[in-house]
């Protein structure tokens, strides 16, 4: 097939497209920049900030471009005087709705809103602010929503409406009044919303941000009554980065554990140690119910946006969901008791915090009873990459020139497939080399350890598997809108009497998986998104180690601790119960 | 906005959750339904009761969200129901002119409520209307169905009184 191409005019050079291109794209590719506040690479344009706009050859018209497509032969101006009076008009009308509170804001630095009004020179009010008097809403303690600061691009509730499928935002009356807010304006923990945060991902603003909680991990580190201890999840370590200046994708696990120690942690653990615990118990529970005939498909539950999404649209699914818990509470529980018996530390002044890419994992540290599986909170505090980043700057520590340091042993060793946890298809990869081994009692060869088949960003992945003549059928789904459909597929078979069309899936709530997540730095698109993923996975190659059953860690721990995978302390410690739940709570 | 309670889902549900079926087989064929069948709740209600949206969104699969996009982008949706009793302060020109603005700060401080809002009690609803047509009879309020003209600020305690005697003694 060919492509059809337009070819046009941009301030005087010539473009070739293809057809269909917007004129802010296509200025992009000509590496020229127009302003916009509204549109976001992973969005449709709304046309909502009116900042975007341009000259097309003679007409008075300024239609904007993100929602114009290029025609042939168009001759478009994106930047003279007029245009950027025009702008700096609609910017001043934008900002007399806004409150002047940057300084106490939490976008400070990263708001994109700010930065236009930086660039284009405004210094003072020129039209009498009203801010309509709003509540905040914190009610989830997962993000918090500010809806004073709320400029009306439309971002979020597009996230969560097309996007992730959540239906908890919306946009209320009309006009001047019109508001974003929760559905039916009710609080957000009342609503449909599984804390995914991608609303905060995307906002351009400070109206939507995660709950920071960076205070109360200096009040932990401060206190001389409590033993702190960290862990850190795959996700974090190709991101975090981006907040010091590194390309995207860099894994920077050792500078981490360098810095964590700085800060004043008495012990630095890894999540990917726990995703390779995760990988045996799941795997074990897969193995056993492809192999015993029970309900299949076993579902991942690693995700706690998906768990809660799961919970309260596809309920009839509980007893497909794996009962293994992530590794984020796997390694809270373990901390409390493996790690405080073997160390002598008396596991109540055991403060555990972990650092996630997302803001869900707040949330999931209290989900439900059983996150206090060791008799204490598994894990005390949650913080993500965005707040990492913000404790290592307060910290005074020169983050790019530490040297290397090394996790703890007993809760630090990981494998290859525990890295990779943290892209979209990464458990599903981890989980199938691991069952593999159990089924046929050897490792997959070295160059089909690389399961190429559920790799790739495709919002939904089937693949086919052989393993020894017998066939496993697995898919893999990333971004909560690609789920509805997989599970329709599912609950057809089954309404039908049919064999399920897949036995084992793996679902992440964000884009991309963890890398995406709504905890990690800003101005997320797609190709940042393949980098943090590139990073995890040539690590993964790098490694000797790359499978779970063989990290000598996890084989120690069931020797002298937990005994058998799925056994009476692992059922104890490590898993949970899924209970249907309304999606609104009025 | 109203701060009037919802009366209990107990008491609405058999009568909404009928409705509800009723409506969402009527129009389950047609495009546009949902503001087909909404207009059908208030005019069944008055307002529509959230219970009804709930329901609604359940057996139509529309997200709650986008009910009360429809709902809020429309004046003439209402979401609470509306005091027994409607007072409307006629605001056209002569109106004005006569003093209207004073009558309806009367109202507002006796009812404790703000123009467009209900009582708690679920009594009184007060509004503005731009021109009742009465303008001879300015400043005029109309009190349920009867139109009262030349009303001094003073009269507007009586008024009110009146309506809460009424009441009590039906009770």
């Amino acid at each position: 097939m060919t492509l059809t191409t337009v070819k046009a005019r941009i301030n005087g050079m010539d473009i070739e497209v293809p057809e269909g291109t917007s004129i802010l794209d296509a200025a992009r590719s000509a590496q020229i920049k127009i302003p916009t506040l509204c549109k976001h690479p992973d969005l449709l344009p709304t046309s909502a900030c009116g900042l975007c706009i341009v000259k097309i050859g003679g007409s008075r018209k300024m239609p904007r471009a993100c929602a114009t497509a290029v025609e042939d032969g168009m001759e478009i101006t994106t930047h003279d005087p007029e245009l950027t009076d025009v702008r700096r008009a609609t910017l001043e009308l934008i900002l007399s709705n806004h409150p002047n509170a940057c300084l106490t804001c939490g976008r400070n630095g990263s708001c994109e809103l700010q930065t236009l009004a930086g660039e284009f020179g405004i210094r003072q009010d020129c039209i009498p602010r009203y801010v309509r008097p709003l509540e905040p809403d914190s009610s989830t303690g997962s993000i918090v929503i500010d809806f004073t600061k709320c400029i009306k691009c439309g971002r979020c509730i597009q996230i969560c409406q097309q996007q992730q499928d959540v239906w908890a935002l919306s946009f209320l009356e009309r006009g001047i009044h019109t508001r974003m807010a929760p559905a039916g304006d009710i609080l957000l923990a009342e609503s449909p919303c599984v804390r995914c945060g991608q609303c905060s991902a995307h906002c351009p603003t400070g109206a939507i941000v995660e709950n920071d909680e960076t205070a109360a991990v200096w009040e932990a580190l401060r206190d001389p009554k409590k033993y702190c201890t960290v862990q850190i999840a795959p996700a974090v370590r190709v991101a975090l980065g981006e907040a010091f200046g590194y390309p995207p994708g860099t894994d920077l696990t050792k500078k981490i554990y360098s810095a964590m120690r700085r800060l004043g942690f008495k012990a630095v653990f890894d999540t990917n140690f726990s995703a390779d615990l995760t990988i045996i118990e799941e795997a074990a529970e897969f193995v056993q119910r492809f192999t015993t005939g029970g309900e299949l498909p076993l579902i991942t539950s690693c995700c706690p946006a998906w768990v809660d999404f799961m919970e309260k649209r596809f309920s009839d699914f509980v007893p497909n969901f794996s009962s293994a818990k992530s590794p984020q509470q796997m390694l809270g529980v373990l901390a409390k008791t493996y790690f405080a018996e073997k160390s002598g530390i008396d596991p109540a002044s055991i403060y555990q915090v972990s650092v996630m890419p997302c803001t869900a994992k707040k949330f999931e540290v209290e989900r439900t009873d059983e996150m206090n599986a060791s008799g204490y909170p598994d894990v005390d505090l949650c913080i993500t990459t965005r707040e990492l980043a913000r404790l290592i700057k307060q910290s005074g520590v020169a983050f790019t020139e530490l040297p290397d340091g090394e996790a703890d042993s007993i809760l630090g060793t990981y494998s290859g497939a525990g890295l990779i946890f943290g892209a979209t298809g990464g458990v599903m990869e981890a989980a199938l080399r691991t069952a593999y081994f159990r089924i046929t009692g050897k490792n997959l060869e070295q160059d089909a350890i690389n399961i190429r088949a559920i790799r790739g960003m495709d919002g939904i992945r089937g693949a086919s598997l052989d393993i020894e003549g017998t066939e496993v059928r697995v898919a893999v789904a990333h971004g909560l809108g690609h789920v509805e459909r997989l599970m329709l597929e599912i609950r057809r078979a089954r309404e039908n009497g049919a064999p399920p069309p897949y036995h084992f899936i793996e679902v992440m709530a964000c884009p991309g998986g963890c890398i995406g997540g709504g905890g990690q730095p800003y101005s997320v698109t797609n190709e940042l998104r393949a980098l943090r993923t590139k990073g995890l996975f040539d690590g993964d190659g790098e490694m000797k180690l790359r499978f779970s059953h063989e990290n000598p860690e996890i084989a120690k721990l069931y020797v002298e601790f937990l005994g058998e995978p799925l056994g009476d302390k692992a059922h104890n410690l490590l898993h949970v119960h899924y209970t249907p739940r309304p999606a609104y709570q009025r | 906005m109203n701060t009037a309670v919802l009366p209990p889902v107990s008491e609405l549900e058999p009568e909404v959750l009928q409705q509800i079926d009723d409506c969402v087989e009527r129009w389950s064929d047609q495009e546009g339904n949902l503001i087909m069948i909404l207009h059908e709740i208030q005019n069944h209600h008055g307002y529509v009761p959230r219970e009804s949206s709930l329901l609604l969104a359940e057996k139509t699969g529309v997200p709650l969200a986008r009910i009360y996009e429809v709902l809020t982008f429309y004046h003439y949706f209402r979401l609470v129901a509306q005091g027994k009793h409607h007072i409307t302060v006629c605001n056209g020109t002569a109106c004005y002119l006569k003093g209207s603005a004073r009558l309806l700060g009367e109202l507002e401080s006796r009812l404790g409520i703000k123009e467009g809002e209900t009582t708690e009690d679920r009594l009184f609803h007060l509004e503005t209307v731009r021109c009742i047509g009465c303008c001879g009879m300015s400043p005029a309020l109309v009190v349920d169905e009867t139109t009262v003209g030349k009303v001094a600020t003073t009269e507007v305690a009586g008024i009110i009184e009146k309506i809460r005697i009424q009441e009590d003694t039906h009770e």
